[in-house]
């Protein structure tokens, strides 16, 4: 038993917790993280699973990371650095290819091979996301407001959210509207002709999200991988040095020298809850701490199904946490290859593009297909990926010439029928490997080490529930005020002293760090 | 990456200084030689030839053709016969300028339209319910610019077509050193001279570029750049896309677009001729007069050149121009800006393109514009003149 007594205990060391936790003690408080994995980071990890190499684990790219958070904890000197990624390539059975170059003129000619239109609609399409996006983007730093409250802050808030979107064009406004509720697969039926280039656009409608690119409400996941920037450039991914793991150990060591304290192998039982108010917390051996202040990283349902006892709370809420949609598709392989895959419609001097994004993506029907096949407890017979090859970036992810490829990979129902185990996992990984190697024919024998991180193993390694990478489903009904619930959308909940700061508050998944900084404006306007 | 143009084997070789630059995902030349002075000085003297084949084009044809080009543009197509051709922009719903070309009338329900930007999707919008057939003829055709007082001569030494005659703004249809060609008497310099249009086989380009550079030794042809096109477009008051305005289409947010009202292309919009795209909102913004207003500046030299000798400098004169947004105020408060300027050689003057708030584009008002000198920026004055700056006789005339 630990009688010693901190401001703050956050319970989890993924990176908004840690986000969350700099930011208070930045504030002046005590602050304890209490990590139950050997180290900090949550998905936002690399770790070496086979000697020599670090894989990518869960995720691998950065782009929606709030630019505050990189200067207010002052992450470049802790470490980080963001490489942009170049390119997408989009590698066709036909022999044919789509590229997407840094540069205009360049991407302009190779979408030109395949529509002269879309050549030119492309433009306007991006100026016209980058412009929803740009007026959508305040609202990630908003403490959502209860739309249905009176009271002076919902109102000041309101005003703010008001105040950006009528900063729009009207013409946008109605795409905005029009956008948040159509599929993206729809969408991008308005804009373009080719196949291939309506394919790749239509996975930043689909990552993470449990929906094919026809359903409704992609519509909006795809505006939300649009919100992102580097250096105020829009759209843009970056690749941390290190891997998304060299993010996560800046922002640890930005928190350690703000003098937070972090314990790894600490995994938290239960929130101790006395007369409505959160106290302390209780570790799985029994150790207990007290702070005046409890934030939870966790996700909504392990926090208030599994960290709380239910009679702490309200039956409503305990409903709308059990109805949060979470049910997960996304998949995570990583590759030791002794060389480099030679994808056979690459070609000769283009091989630049090997350094971006590898989407095997080639038409929204493959998507959909893809996301059929898992719909009722299945995998995909042919899956989305999204490849990368994180060692032509990072020479240190690999030993000397060898290399990594980290792919995400849709959809493997979370639900699998019959359940996951390790026999389910190396099929669906030869599964995986097989339509990849249809692209690049020498992949097999390159092959040094490979290894997948399916929902099942999410849960398992992060205690991400139903391995959700984003905490739960990105979808219109469980977003902003509806995030994680109605009324308890603002980092509060029903338990006095008791927070949440991990993704399943807005604004949502990915590596932002808003959530856990969100939280950390909302606690200090409680307990200043 | 980029693509050569149809000329580029002949071109490549006369690169002095390797000061090429990028033209609607081309590779072109901003001058051949280590400055661009001589290119200059042989367009308004003698003669220069431009690759302009990067210039987008479209074939327009079909039973509808003239209908659609008359819906699309500001201008009435249907003053322009065949063996015409006519300078327009065209303009969204708002009014708001796209961009702007010129449209030739080939032959009997067949046009083509040119323009600084790829328009394909734009038109076939546009012509949705039309019997118009449309075809981008971008990478087919080449182009190049034959400008300057001897042009004239010149190509008259290698055709029989009655250049003589020839009226500005029409074409013919000849032949240069045995490859079919269209000239017309066009440019986008303000002086005299003349457009060569021609299919962009390699075998075509060399015999055309050959026979004239090869008769242009008589007559001191110069192959020039866009650095040296882009003073001569200055001094002649022709607006550029992407530098003068910005398409609506790319505008990011409204008040970075343009109107041709505001862009002094009054007189290249047809009220009379039915309706056509953004005519709604030009007529009203035509009734209630426009917010902005394009002038001509030029800028006080004299104090330029003074302040600089204050500190035992030479005046650095721009002779390239500059193509840089500079505001421009009057008493001491913001009422414009200026979007390029360059020194005319031929005028000795300092001059800019300004866009000022309607109630000051007045001739003669005096603005200021704030200017670089050594390590100060001080400001200058800068006297609004009517467009264009230059205007020779020669440009029109018919022998
Ligand atoms: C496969 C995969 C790929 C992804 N790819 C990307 C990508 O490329 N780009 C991107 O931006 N986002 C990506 N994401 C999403 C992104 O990684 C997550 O949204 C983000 O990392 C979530 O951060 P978090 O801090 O909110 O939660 P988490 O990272 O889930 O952190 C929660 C932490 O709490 C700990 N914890 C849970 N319960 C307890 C307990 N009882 N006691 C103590 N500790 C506990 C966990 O161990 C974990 O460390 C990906 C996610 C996955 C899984």
């Amino acid at each position: 038993m630990n009688n010693h007594k901190y401001d703050a205990i956050v319970i989890g060391g993924g990176h908004n917790g840690l986000v969350n936790a700099a930011y208070l003690a930045k504030a002046g408080k005590q602050v304890l993280v209490l990590e139950r994995r050997h180290t900090v980071g949550g998905a936002t990890i690399t770790e070496e699973v086979y000697p020599g190499f670090k894989y990518l684990i869960a995720s691998y790219l950065i782009s929606l990371l709030r630019s505050e958070v990189i200067q207010e904890l002052e992450l470049a000197r802790h470490g980080l650095e963001i490489m942009p990624l170049e390119s997408t390539f989009v590698p066709l059975l036909d022999g044919n290819y789509l590229a997407d170059w840094p540069d205009h003129d360049a991407t302009k000619h190779e979408i030109s091979r395949h529509s002269k239109r879309d050549a030119e609609a492309y433009d306007e399409y991006s100026r016209t996301m980058r412009r929803l996006a740009l007026a959508v983007r305040p609202l990630l730093d908003l403490i959502p407001p209860d739309p249905t409250s009176v009271t002076p802050n919902d109102l000041a808030t309101m005003a703010k959210v008001k105040g950006t979107l009528s900063g729009l064009r009207k013409d946008d406004f109605y795409l905005l509207a029009r956008l948040m509720t159509m599929s993206a697969g729809d969408f991008l039926d308005e804009w373009f002709e080719s196949t291939p280039l309506k394919g790749t656009k239509a996975t930043s409608g689909i990552i993470g999200t449990f929906m094919g690119p026809r359903t409704p409400g992609t519509g909006y996941v795809l505006l939300h991988h649009y919100i992102g920037d580097i250096d105020g450039v829009f759209r843009a991914w970056g690749f941390a040095r290190g891997g998304t793991g060299g993010l996560s150990q800046a922002i640890a060591s930005a928190a350690r020298s703000l003098g937070v304290e972090i314990k790894v192998n600490s995994p938290v039982a239960q929130v101790i809850v006395k007369n409505g108010v959160a106290t302390g917390v209780a570790l799985e051996n029994g150790d207990e701490y007290f702070a005046d202040i409890i934030v939870s990283n966790a996700d909504a349902k392990r926090t208030f199904l599994k960290l709380v006892d239910s009679k702490n709370l309200p039956d409503d809420f305990i409903n709308d946490i059990k109805r949060f949609r979470i049910s997960s598709p996304a998949c995570k392989v990583n590759l030791a290859l002794d060389g480099l895959p030679e994808f056979t419609s690459l070609p000769k001097g283009k091989e630049a593009l090997l350094r971006g994004s590898i989407e095997i993506a080639p038409s929204i029907d493959y998507l959909e297909r893809a996301y059929d096949d898992a719909k009722y407890g299945g995998w995909s017979r042919k899956p989305f990926m999204d490849a990368l090859i994180p060692s032509l970036l990072d020479p240190g992810m690999a030993p000397p010439g060898k290399h990594i490829m980290s792919m995400f990979v849709e959809y493997a129902s979370s639900d699998l029928e019959g359940g996951w185990n390790e026999e389910k996992k190396a099929e669906f990984l030869d599964v995986v490997i097989d339509t990849l190697a249809e692209y690049a024919p020498n992949l097999k024998n390159i092959i040094l080490h490979k290894h997948i991180m399916t929902p099942w193993d999410l849960e398992n390694t992060f205690g991400l529930t139903a391995g959700h990478i984003f905490h739960g489903e990105l979808s219109l009904q469980q977003l902003f005020f509806l995030r994680p619930s109605p009324q308890w959308s603002n980092y509060r909940t029903p338990i006095q002293n008791f927070y949440m700061c991990g993704s399943s508050t807005h604004p949502g998944g990915c590596i932002t760090g808003a959530p856990g900084r969100n939280a950390a404006m909302a606690i200090l306007e409680d307990r200043p | 990456m980029l693509k050569s143009s149809p000329f580029h084997s002949r071109t490549a070789p006369l690169m002095q200084a390797d000061q090429w630059r990028r033209w609607a995902g081309y590779r072109a030349v901003s001058a051949y030689e280590m400055t661009h002075d001589r290119e200059y000085l042989a367009l308004r003297n003698a003669c220069v030839l431009i690759d302009v084949s990067p210039l987008c084009k479209y074939h327009i044809t079909g039973k509808d053709s003239l209908s659609f080009l008359n819906r699309l543009v500001t201008r009435d197509v249907s003053k322009c016969s065949i063996g015409g051709m006519l300078y327009t922009p065209w303009c969204n719903s708002q009014g708001k300028i796209i961009d702007d070309g010129t449209i030739a009338h080939l032959s009997e329900n067949t046009y083509r339209l040119t323009s600084a930007e790829p328009n394909l999707r734009w038109l076939e919008d546009n012509a949705i319910g039309m019997e118009v057939k449309i075809q981008d003829v971008s990478e087919e055709i080449a182009a190049l610019a034959l400008q300057g007082p001897k042009s004239r001569d010149l190509l008259m030494t290698l055709t029989d077509a009655p250049l003589a005659s020839l009226k500005y703004y029409r074409f013919v249809n000849t032949s240069i050193a045995g490859v079919p060609v269209m000239i017309s008497r066009t440019g986008y310099t303000g002086d005299l001279g003349f457009e060569i249009w021609l299919e962009s086989s390699q075998a075509s380009t060399e015999a055309v570029w050959d026979a004239l550079i090869q008769a242009g030794r008589a007559f001191a042809l110069q192959p020039a750049g866009i650095w040296a096109l882009d003073v001569a477009r200055i001094e002649a008051g022709l607006i550029m896309l992407d530098i003068d305005y910005t398409p609506a289409n790319k505008a990011m947010i409204d008040g970075q677009t343009s109107t041709p009202l505001e862009l002094g292309l009054d007189w290249a919009i047809s009220w009379n001729k039915g309706n056509f795209v953004g005519r709604k909102a030009l007529l009203a913004e035509k009734q209630q007069g426009s917010s902005v207003t394009l002038v001509g500046l030029e800028i006080d030299h004299k104090e330029f050149e003074r302040q600089h000798n204050q500190l035992a400098l030479i005046a650095p004169y721009p002779f390239t121009a500059w193509r840089t947004m500079l505001p421009l105020a009057f008493e001491g408060k913001q009422i414009g800006y200026a979007t390029c300027g360059v020194w005319s050689p031929t005028l000795k003057k300092y001059i800019a393109f300004g866009h000022l708030q309607s109630q000051f584009a007045i001739n003669g008002t005096i603005v200021t514009i704030d200017l670089d000198v050594d390590r100060y920026r001080r400001p200058f004055n800068a006297k609004v003149t009517k467009l264009p700056f230059f205007n020779p006789a020669r440009k029109k005339d018919v022998l």
